[in-house]
This record gives C-alpha cells, structure tokens and sequence, in this order.
C-alpha cells in the first residue's frame, strides 16, 4: 500500500467533504424551504454530477483552468500557475463533482424535520436563524452526517476528473484511484489488488455506517 | 479533442462491426473484417493504411485506438481482436510469451520524440551541442508534460532524453504525466503546461500545428521506440491478419508512416522461429 497516495486522497477527500458541508447545508436549506417556484432549476444544476459523465467536467475544468479563458489567464496572473495539476485545482474539481452527493442527503434530512415543531418555534417568537440553528439542525443530523460521509467517499472513489486536470503528480495529484489505473496499466496486478481491496472493504464499511445511522435514526424517531 | 472523438468513432465501429459484417456480402465468399487495436500515435496515419490496404486486398479494417497497455490487458483477458499494433515491442513480447499470439512479431515503425512548446511560451529550443531539453530548467517553463513513464514507451523515452541532457533531477519537480501521450499533448495544448514531449505523429497533427512549434529530440539521446504488431492467437482471420501486417512494411506503408512522422523500424525479428518454440524469459 503507497501511504503517500493514501494520505493524499484522505486530505483531499476531508477537504472536499468540509467545504461541502459548509456550502452544502445553506444550499440544501434553501433548497428544501425556499417557496420560490423556479427552484427546481437550481436543484436540476445540483444534480447534474450525477449524470454528467466525469469527462465532461474533467474537460470542460481543463479548458478552464488554461489560458483559452478568462477565468484561466485570471488565476495564472494572479498565482503563477495554471489550477490544473495543483492539489487546490483538485479540491475545486472535486466540490463540484460530489456536490450532489453532499446536497441531496442533506436536503432530504431538511424536508423530513416535522413543519409542526417550526411552526411552534416561530409561534414561540423565535427568529428564522435560531430555529434553523435550535430546531433544523439537530433534528436533520443523520441527514447532514450522510452528506458529509457520501461527500467524503464520493471523493475517495473519483477517478475520471482527476485523471484528466490532475497530471498525475506523486504526493500533489496522484490519488488512489489513480493509483490502482496506473498499476493496473504497469501489469501490477497484485499491487493494484492490494489497494483495490482495501477500498472495496473501506466502502464498505463506510457505507453501512450511513445505512446503519440511518435506520437507527428512523427507529428511534418513530 | 479531435483524437478523443476519433477514438470514440473507431471503438463504435469496431463494435458495430463485430455484428454486421456477414450481411452485407451476398452470395460471393464472405469477406471478412479485420479487428485492429492500434497505438493512439497511430491515430492520423490509421486512416491512410487502412485505405491503402482495403484499396490492394479488399478487407475492410476496423480500427480500435488506445494505451498500448490497456489493449495488451484486454486481448489477455479475451478481446476479440485480429491485430495488435503496439507502441512498443514488449507488449506483443509478453502476449508471445503467453501464448496469445500466431506467427512472428513484426515491427513496423519506430517512433520519434519531439518537445513541442505553445506559441505563446517563450523558450528557445536551439539546440545547444545537441542538448535540446537543456532549455527546460528554464524559469519561465513551469510546468512539463510526458507520457507515463511507467506504461507508455514515450515516456520512457522522455525520462531517457531529459536524463541524458543532464536535466532530469533538475526539471523533476515540473513533471506532469499524462496518461498517454494524447493526453500528454492536449495537457500542452489546452495552455495547461508550457512544454509537451510528445510523438511526432501528434506534433503533426493540425490542431497541435496550429497552436504550437516543435523540435525533434536527436535519436541518440533515448532508446529507440521501436513500433510492432501481432495476430492474435484468437483470431478468426489469421491469413488475412497477417497480409495487414506484411503490407505494414511495403514501401507504401513505409512512405505513409514517413509522411506522418514516423521513422523506419530498426532490427526485424531476427529469428522467429526461434522465439516462439523456446518462449524467453525475458
């Protein structure tokens, strides 16, 4: 097992999952109490990673991110460098890729809070903020932990966004994923069963996490 | 760009092929298709020999382009197809060494690095004593791109040259790896890095003509990338095979190879017969 590619990949996947967080749960609030009537083209563009093939976003990146833009000329004036082949370039690519996966559990953990108990607080004179703080929140947490965790494997398991910007540089961009393709091409075949394995098992386990909270969440809750 | 939808093409066809081709022959002997998976430096020149190979023998190619190595892996695990034209010998060595193979190892090309810069990168790539890549540890080159050393021949061939100008260690740091050398060159090509090692066959290509210049690494400055093919052992054509891979080394194919880039094979396999009945162990 190549620790240096596994610490990476756990880096990058932590990093990508906390923004997520960040950004995902004003998204998904808005998403699941908003009245505005256009909202489903906004939840449309959230789930877009879902059936876009990784290509497209990894191409249309990498246009991006080089001198053929705006947007790329911008950043290399101000940086140096192009935002492909950086672990920062990663980080962007990978945000909009496990958007959904961070969103969509997330939001549905918002829309199964009871509308009685909001309506309560607000009878109460309690303001919006601290209801979503006091009341949202922590009744929505299996919902925000399964976005964070999918979020999180989401990112461990991308390959096809990564291959085409990152440049496959060892300790920048070289991930597992990568890894595996690339050990796999040198006829590695047991290195690359090695880290395969390890991953299979660490979905897994990460996977019947989520499903495991998740029904003793709905248990408990009944 | 251009390459990937090629690519895209091609494997369709190939796919496509493997369900039709009985219909549309009538009464006459069926002529049969040929199932090629050829080297993605090959993607300009396959055109041509396909042409001019159906023009003299009637049989159709359908061609298949990628990574030398993912093709290698598939026809082990089965894939059904004819010819394997290899970037590189030791992929059609080892699939002789297991037995997937029918008849001799023909190379057919040898392929020839060059170091292509965009236009808008300022570098001057004269050579200096025939250290071409010595222009490299510039400052105002940030980034480099090559082909996976680990799997794909001209990145091998790229660490060779960088090493024997004596930069290697010293451009180490600015090395971004494609994952075959067409992607290695749309890295350089999108303005994503400032210099590409890249085939000749690709430098030629138009969009790469377009927005760049290239200059050709001498040959004594890496191993030589010496192009081979094979019929697979699995192969339901196996003459017809074979005649694709002969006409691969006629003067016709020799000058439509040249004329995109690539160079004469070195060395044809010295003795054959050898080879296959002691299987070396190399």
């Amino acid at each position: 097992m190549n620790w240096q590619v596994l610490t990476l990949t756990v880096q990058l996947a932590t990093l990508t999952a906390l923004i997520l967080v960040l950004a995902g749960v004003p998204l998904a609030l808005w998403l699941a109490f908003s009245p505005r009537r256009w909202k489903f083209l906004v939840e449309a563009v959230v789930a877009m990673p879902l059936v876009l093939p990784p290509t497209v976003l990894g191409f249309y990146l990498l246009v991006a991110f080089g001198n053929a833009t705006a947007l790329g000329r911008w950043y290399q004036r101000l940086t140096g460098s192009t935002l492909a082949f950086t672990f920062t370039g990663l980080v962007v690519a990978s945000v909009l890729y496990s958007l959904p996966f961070a969103v969509h559990p997330m939001a549905a953990g918002f829309r199964g809070v009871d509308r009685k108990l909001i309506d309560a607080a607000r009878t109460l004179g309690v303001s919006q903020r601290t209801i979503y703080r006091r009341v949202v929140l922590p009744l929505a947490w299996p919902g925000l932990l399964a976005g964070l965790v999918l979020s999180f494997a989401h990112t461990v398991g991308e390959f096809g966004v990564v291959l085409m910007v990152g440049g496959n540089i060892p300790g920048v961009t070289r991930t597992l994923s990568i890894d595996i393709y690339d050990q796999v091409q040198s006829l590695n075949y047991a290195a690359a069963n090695q880290t395969a394995a390890a991953l299979l098992i660490f979905s897994y386990g990460l996977l019947c996490l989520v499903y495991g909270l998740n029904r003793s969440f709905v248990w408990s809750g009944r | 760009m251009f390459a990937l939808s090629r690519t895209l093409l091609s494997l369709l066809l190939l796919a496509a092929g493997a369900g039709t081709q009985p219909a549309s022959t009538g009464q006459t002997k069926t002529v049969p298709e040929l199932k090629v998976a050829a080297a993605s430096d090959l993607s300009a020149a396959m055109d041509k020999l396909a042409a001019g190979f159906e023009k003299q023998s009637g049989i159709h190619i359908a061609v298949a382009l990628g990574s030398s190595g993912n093709f290698f892996a598939q026809i082990q695990n089965g894939a059904p197809v004819d010819v394997f034209l290899s970037a590189d010998k030791s992929y059609p060595e080892k699939l002789k060494q297991s037995g997937q193979t029918d008849g001799a190892i023909v190379p057919y090309a040898r392929g020839q690095l060059v170091v292509w810069t965009a236009n808008s990168t300022r570098l001057d790539l004269a050579s200096k004593d025939g250290h071409v890549l010595a222009a490299l540890q510039s400052p105002a080159i940030s980034k480099i791109a090559i082909a996976n050393p680990e799997h794909a021949p001209y990145g091998r061939a790229a660490v060779a040259a960088l090493m024997h100008d004596g930069v290697y260690d010293l451009v180490k740091s600015k090395i971004v790896l494609g994952e075959n050398i067409s992607q290695t060159a749309q890295f350089a090509q999108s303005g994503n890095a400032d210099v590409a090692l890249i085939a000749l066959s690709l430098a030629l290509s138009e969009p790469m003509q377009k927005s760049g210049h290239y200059v050709l690494v001498p040959q004594n400055s890496y191993p030589p990338i010496e192009q081979a093919g094979v019929v697979v052992k699995s192969s339901q054509h196996k003459p017809e095979a074979r005649r694709f891979l002969e006409y691969l080394t006629s003067a016709e194919a020799r000058s439509i190879l040249h004329s995109f880039g690539f160079g004469d094979p070195g060395l044809t396999d010295p003795n054959p017969d050898s080879i296959r009945a002691e299987a070396p162990q190399k």
